[in-house]
């Protein structure tokens, strides 16, 4: 299976496609990109994936462009093809949260509709063959391109950050300082276990953005691994080609399935937690 | 793998779409959604209004055409009872003027023959002078002989 010709193993293969274009500084001090995996292992704390936050923040800008548009123009008139579309997501964003969030806060909604579009379309980048980008970059110069922001756990994990910040800020400003604390010192066990239970109620919470951060990447990063590999049979002779190209479409056409799913589910828990940091305990 | 930088940064990017979104896109989209629906519940609410409004109007023409068929039966039947009735007085005229008709004829032919018998008397009055006259081969003095004639022609 190992594409020897181009000189490139198969482990080569898979790593290059799992390394990002990273900006930091080189071993000889300079700044820069990194050449290679191994340099760009090396660097410091002050480095950056640049694919992963380029691709991400220009499909943020798409959805703001795409839906900003819209949004300007909406009319309670008769809606055309396009804005009908985007209202039916909107529409659809609106009743979930409505069912899971009762309480008064205008900035969950569009939260909500933010996480499931954006994360939806950073993880339609994964549908597009794995090699494409990476190659015409490569034309360019670039050496590395992951164009899947949702397979860099950096990313979902500071989303999740995010997210988790906003429970912090609205359990606070809900429940008040004590109150919150409160919250997680008695319970489950009466108050003279309140260490315990602390400790027990901050992993719970702190399993929250870890569990929702996670989700989303391992899931994303499975299916790219599972394209990656599914790219490395082209190379094998005209069956495993042609075997190859069937598994791709398959697997494209169950993911089509998972990205919008695990675009949901982010949507869908934030609002749970934002929820659940919103109500306050009428019991004690 | 972990990269603080990116991290860090991909928090505040989406902290910043949030509050965009929250600003400038959710507002104007929601309320042109919310305006429609209204738009739409009044305009059902409308068309149901204009619906019993032409069941009731269809109902009221019914109505007035009912009323108009009976009317129009009440004038046929009317006229037709005035028709009857205009043709028996026709008839009882038409009668009484026949039979004013043959009275009046009736008495002209009587006088008609009254008059004919009169003639018919004085003739035969005549016509008896002149046989009397040509049998006695005499004149008669008709003044004479005037009561006795008269009296002839009166038993004639």
């Amino acid at each position: 299976m190992a594409s020897d010709d181009k000189g490139f193993s198969s482990k080569e293969y898979v790593t290059h496609h799992l390394t990002n274009l990273k900006w930091g500084q080189l071993p000889d001090g300079s700044w820069g990109f990194a050449h290679s995996a191994e340099e760009a292992a090396q660097m410091g704390l002050l480095s950056i994936h640049v694919d992963a936050m380029l691709w991400a923040i220009g499909l943020g800008v798409v959805f703001l462009l795409l839906f900003g548009i819209v949004a300007r123009r909406a009319t309670a008139g008769v809606p055309g093809g396009l804005q009908n579309f985007i209202e039916v997501i909107i529409e659809f964003i609106d009743t979930t949260v409505g069912e899971i969030f009762t309480y008064k806060n205008k900035m969950v909604a569009p939260m909500a509709l933010t996480i499931f579009v954006w994360v939806f379309l950073m993880n339609l980048m994964d549908l597009v063959p794995v090699d494409w980008v990476p190659w015409t970059m490569s034309l360019a110069g670039v050496h590395f391109q992951r164009i899947v922001p949702t397979t860099d756990v950096n990313i979902t994990m500071g989303m999740a950050a995010t997210v988790f910040l906003l429970v912090l800020y609205y359990s606070f400003r809900r429940k008040g300082v004590g109150g919150f604390i409160g919250e997680l010192a008695f319970h489950p066990f009466p108050k003279v276990f309140a260490p315990f239970n602390l400790v027990l109620e901050g992993i719970t919470l702190i399993a929250k953005p870890i569990s929702l951060g996670l989700r989303l990447f391992g899931n994303l990063y499975a299916g790219e691994m599972i394209f990656i590999l599914i790219a490395l049979m082209y190379t094998g002779g005209v069956l495993m080609f042609g075997f190859g190209g069937v598994l791709q479409l398959a697997w494209a056409l169950f993911h089509v399935l998972i990205i919008t799913l695990q675009a949901f589910i982010f949507a869908v828990l934030s609002v749970v937690y934002l929820a659940q940091a919103h109500e306050v305990a009428d019991e004690h | 793998m972990f990269n603080l930088a990116t991290f860090i940064g991909q928090s505040i990017v989406f902290l910043i779409f949030v509050g965009i979104c929250v600003k400038f896109i959710w507002p104007p989209a929601i309320n042109a959604m919310r305006a429609r629906q209204q738009r739409i519940a009044e305009g059902l609410e409308n068309a149901e209004k204009a619906e019993r409004a032409i069941a009731e109007s269809n109902e009221e023409a019914e109505d007035i055409l009912r009323n108009a068929r009976a009317e129009g039966q009440q004038i046929i039947d009317a006229a037709r009872k005035q028709g009857t009735s205009m043709i028996e007085d026709a008839r009882a005229e038409a009668r009484l003027e026949g039979e004013r008709i043959l009275e009046a004829a009736r008495a002209e032919v009587s006088q008609e023959s009254n008059r004919a018998r009169e003639l018919l008397r004085n003739d035969v009055a005549t016509l008896a002078v002149a046989g009397a006259e040509r049998i006695l081969e005499s004149d008669i003095d008709r003044a004479k002989h005037a009561d006795l004639l008269d009296q002839l022609v009166k038993e004639l």
